[in-house]
């Protein structure tokens, strides 16, 4: 392990021993995928039992982890079904990349179903939800464990599709169609760019299993093309500004527990997508692809924190706050790539661990809190937080649950968040000496920008929970709230214990991951559960440690025992009275700060640079009874600088090629023939 | 580690803890002092802070109708984070035996958690203070924690680690020399400290009802052993970033570990000496200065995080700098 001191050899560690001993777990990974378009066709015939097939389907995800979490350290196993293409059938395999991403499947396909147990008897519509769940967990796996670019295509499509159809599920709400659109154009559009991807990437001979197509990697002009490609094609997936306008109009459309899907996994899915072009088959990166990478993840990171702060409906934040995460995840990536290009191997381990471990924290808190903002949207009947307020006491699980994913997103200690952007961290500060200037501004800028995002995320995070939960209420259907089901506490209280686990012994993920890390880059971290007090140390004692266990304890202990010692020795005695509130209080709920007030600070720091923010006071002339006010303006610049001229330009183009419509079947042969000659003189001059 | 080295890395631990926790009232009364003095009034006595905390011990907690569980367990929360992370700074002495549970990341992290709670304290009743408290309060964070993550990124650069007693170990050997990269963070961490501790120019520990308080508007509906609670926490935070000032950019005289008992005797003589250098400092620091206007403190405090972004950048480029 290079410079660094691991406590192990390389031989001794879990599984070590038990190599090829493992069962092929790949034909119970197929079954799997089976069952749940089984389960898909079932809920068409079984209309009325939708909480038996999201039972059925909670089961299967449970077991789809199972088979996940066990082939991380298992050898390569392949399947080759006979289906699909007549030449090339179905080629499938279950290698430690796709073991790592199918437990983020399992675990948010477990957690949503589980959650929709109960939460999906509030559904107006199950028949338009329902069958379409158990086809995009089907089609997530599928696309993980595809070893071809056809079934891995035809997996991101079909997982495409069956999302669409869940954004479109409330298709009679504001804004759904226009949210469905979007996402379909962007979508089709990913699609396209990974499908130029892979057909560079299988060459002219057609090789298009991804052995074949890592035999002859390719090299030179063809190479970047397909590296712009792919991250075009799963960026636009995972959410990378500028491809990123689609996510926060389409996540929040679906039902909540499908939401945590599109958030939680299918964005996971992507970044598969993107690690297995470019770390895999695409062969080791280039230095400046590592800079671009940087560069987007810096810029999405910071974004996506500053857009979901300004948010004021629940799910659009939240849908924000993956864009961030995505960001971060990138960075990691970025990191790694950097460290790989310049032969630092050690770095490279670290920072794509750090990423890796980030993306499946993602998964467990981004689902938390997706649960718990269907919990909000159905037991107070809105999703605004500028109308809620006071949830503390009428949803006290809903609540404490949320706490939980606000104070791990928000990266504190000791909750997982922390620990993989700390180790995100740690990947920055290794320095190694890059020749590349690029790579040399880029680091350091990315660290400021991380270190920004998590403080405006913490941000974003404290004015969400604080307007949502606290305060008083400020409209009745969140003074008159109730507690949502014992399903879907149940499923919440499980991902906040898991984001409480993963943070105080965050070694179980990273011991976990060293053998997909070693699969790609050849060399691991030491492993971090030998240690005797479960410490976690990347590179070594002496540079960089932390133990969240301990700090756990401290923290609790500390707390009892000052709890304890000031009820012995200061009076305990506790009196009810009206808020001080300087002696002026005023009981209008309208009062409180609201959701705008809190964010207008950090609306004029960031504000003007960002969104182009404007706040103009609108008064009424003389003589005129309408009251005055301040109106903002502000405006998202991907939004006016990419997409409204491409649509403009399109709208112009389509209303010139329209003439074409209408004209004689006799232009209409012209046309043809005279493309045919076309491309015969084309094909003639090419050769 | 053999048996008697880890009980004394063990007793220094404790010892530490139970020293800042100590000491932080006083050093609190010596910055009012030091005010009072130089305005040539008499000013409350040292021990002031003590008999604040006492008093208030003392008295019943007096609850808003609506606070909620998360209002009365929060000051608890608040201080206990606050004291882990000032337990993990190394003060007169090297060589903690929990130093290696957090490193400096995990101490900003600590902090964070702090103000993470405070800030949704302030908001739990519902008044307009509250909110308006939490919401500059986030604002000032939004900018100074990640300078602190740039300044800890520094002297993480330089020292080849992000362990604190590993920095402060090779900032005392003098092997780190005198570096562009390390005045700048110094300046930044003189701006985050008086950000961070609700000091003058960013706000005014002394002011009461006044729209322009930040931490005070937070805490304004807390009463009794929790408002007691809460101002230990601020007077614990004061003393760590003195001590994480002294430890950092002062290490002279810190006790290393298996050094004698005269090493550590006169380490904890020149930690009294350099906290009281810093609470005077900060005294007539906030004398000389008037209080900034809400919207000018993003300027003072994004400018510490730009002189600790450039440090940065610095050392990324060269590694002399």
């Amino acid at each position: 392990m290079g410079h660094c001191s691991p406590r192990a050899g390389p031989t001794d560690w879990p599984g070590a021993e038990d190599m090829g001993h493992q069962p092929e777990m790949i034909e119970p990974t197929a079954w799997c995928i089976a069952a749940l378009l089984a389960l898909s066709a079932l809920s068409v015939c079984l209309p009325r039992r939708h909480g038996a097939i999201y039972a059925a389907a909670t089961l299967v995800c449970l077991a789809l982890l199972w088979c996940g979490a066990t082939s991380l350290a298992a050898p390569v196993s392949g399947l080759k079904l006979p289906l699909g293409l007549p030449v090339t059938g179905v080629t499938l395999s279950l290698d430690p990349l796709a073991a790592a991403f199918l437990i983020p499947i399992g675990l948010g396909g477990a957690g949503a179903c589980l959650y929709a147990i109960g939460y999906g008897q509030h559904e107006a519509e199950p028949a338009r939800v329902v069958p379409f769940v158990p086809l995009f967990i089907a089609a997530m796996t599928l696309a993980v464990l595809a070893a071809d670019a056809f079934v891995f295509l035809f997996a991101w499509e079909l997982m495409s599709l069956a999302s669409w159809a869940l954004v479109l599920a409330r298709h009679r709400e504001d804004g759904n169609i226009h949210a469905a659109f979007v996402y379909l154009v962007m979508a089709v559009f990913s699609g396209l760019t990974l499908l130029l991807a892979f057909g560079l990437l299988a060459g002219t001979e057609g090789g298009f299993t991804f052995g074949a197509i890592r035999a002859a990697r390719p090299t030179g002009g063809t190479a970047a093309l397909v590296f712009v490609l792919a991250t075009i094609g799963a960026g636009a997936k995972a959410g990378l500004v500028p491809l990123h306008v689609w996510l926060p109009l389409a996540h929040p459309a679906a039902p909540s527990h499908v939401s945590a899907l599109m958030s939680g996994v299918m964005t996971k899915v992507a970044v598969y997508g993107f690690i297995r072009i470019v770390f895999d088959l695409a062969g080791p990166p280039v230095w400046w692809e590592a800079a671009i990478v940087l560069a987007l993840g810096g810029a999405t990171a910071a974004l996506g924190a500053l857009h979901a702060l300004m948010e004021r409906d629940l799910k659009r934040l939240l849908a924000y706050s993956t864009i961030e995460n995505i960001g971060i995840v990138f960075i990691g990536l970025g990191l790694a790539m950097a460290f790989q290009s310049n032969g630092f191997t050690p770095g490279a381990v670290l920072a794509l661990t750090a990423a890796l471990f980030h993306a499946l924290n993602h998964t467990v808190f981004k689902s938390l809190l997706f649960f718990g903002a269907g919990a909000v949207l159905h037991g107070a009947g809105t999703r605004d937080i500028g109308r809620l307020g006071g949830l503390i006491h009428r949803m006290p699980w809903t609540h404490a649950a949320m706490l939980t994913g606000c104070a791990a997103i928000s990266a504190l200690p000791p909750l997982n968040g922390f620990v993989s952007e700390w180790m995100t961290f740690q990947a920055i500060l290794l320095r190694p000496d890059l020749p590349q200037w690029g790579l040399k501004i880029m680091i350091p800028v990315d660290g400021a920008l991380l270190a920004l995002t998590a403080a405006l995320a913490a941000a974003c995070f404290v004015r969400m929970h604080g307007i949502a939960f606290l305060g008083r209420p400020r409209s009745e259907p969140a003074a008159t709230a109730h507690e949502t089901d014992a399903w879907s506490t149940a499923a919440m209280a499980l991902f906040a214990a898991l984001c409480l686990v993963l943070g105080l012994v965050p070694g179980i993920a990273v011991d976990g991951l060293a053998p997909v890390v070693s699969s790609l880059l050849g060399e691991r971290l030491p492993p971090q559960l030998g240690d005797k007090w479960l410490s976690l140390i990347p590179i070594s004692a002496s540079r960089s440690s932390y133990n969240g266990l301990l700090v756990f304890l401290f923290l609790a202990s500390s707390t009892m025992i000052v709890v304890a010692l000031a009820h012995r020795f200061g009076s305990s005695a506790t009196r009810r009275a009206p808020a001080w509130d300087c002696g002026f209080p005023d009981p209008r709920p309208e009062t409180q700060y609201t959701a705008e007030s809190f964010s207008q600070p950090i609306r004029r720091v960031f504000g003007a640079l960002v969104f182009r923010t404007r706040e103009t006071v609108d008064m009424p002339a003389p003589g005129e009874m309408r009251a005055g006010g301040i109106v903002r303006y502000s405006r998202d610049l991907a939004w006016d600088g990419i997409y409204t001229p491409i649509a403009t330009y399109v709208g112009i183009v389509s209303t010139r090629l329209n003439t074409i419509q209408f004209l004689t079947i006799r232009r209409y042969l012209t046309f043809v023939f005279l493309s045919l000659v076309a491309l015969l003189l084309a094909l003639a001059l090419w050769q | 580690m053999n048996q008697p080295a880890s009980l004394w890395a063990l007793s220094i631990q404790f010892a530490q803890m139970l020293l800042v926790l100590g000491l932080a009232p006083l050093l609190t009364g010596l910055v009012r002092k030091t005010k009072a003095r130089i305005q040539r009034r008499q000013g409350p006595p040292l021990l002031q802070p003590y008999r604040d905390l006492r008093r208030l011990l003392n008295k019943e907690s007096v609850l808003a109708e609506n606070a909620s569980w998360l209002f009365q367990v929060a000051p608890y929360l608040i201080f206990s984070f606050t004291w882990v992370a000032a337990a993990l700074v190394p003060t007169f002495a090297t060589g903690l035996m929990f130093g290696w549970t957090g490193d400096l990341l995990a101490i900003s992290g600590l902090l964070g958690a702090a103000r993470f709670f405070q800030t949704l304290a302030g908001m739990d009743i519902g008044t307009s203070f509250g909110g308006i408290g939490s919401s500059r309060e986030s604002m000032f964070a939004t900018l100074a924690e990640p300078a602190t993550i740039m300044i800890v990124f520094c002297v993480a650069l330089i020292a080849g680690s992000t362990q604190l007693s590993t920095i402060a170990d090779y900032m005392a050997s003098g092997a780190a020399g005198l570096r562009v990269s390390l005045a700048l963070a110094l300046i930044a961490l003189a701006i985050v400290t008086l950000a961070e501790n609700a000091r003058i120019p960013v706000d005014n520990p002394a002011t009461h009802l006044e729209l322009t308080m930040v931490h005070e508007a937070m805490v304004l509906e807390y009463s009794g052993r929790h408002l007691a609670m809460i101002d230990l926490a601020s007077h614990l935070k004061l003393l760590l970033y003195i001590s994480l000032i002294g430890c950092l950019f002062f290490p002279f005289g810190i006790a290393r570990m298996g050094g004698g008992p005269v090493a550590y005797l006169m380490g904890l003589g020149l930690y009294l000496a350099k906290l009281a250098a810093g609470a005077v400092l900060l005294g007539a620091f906030e004398m000389c200065i008037a209080k900034m206007r809400v919207f000018r403190v993003p300027n003072f405090v994004g400018a510490a995080f730009m002189l600790g972004l450039l440090g940065v950048l610095l050392l990324f480029v060269s590694r002399g700098m």
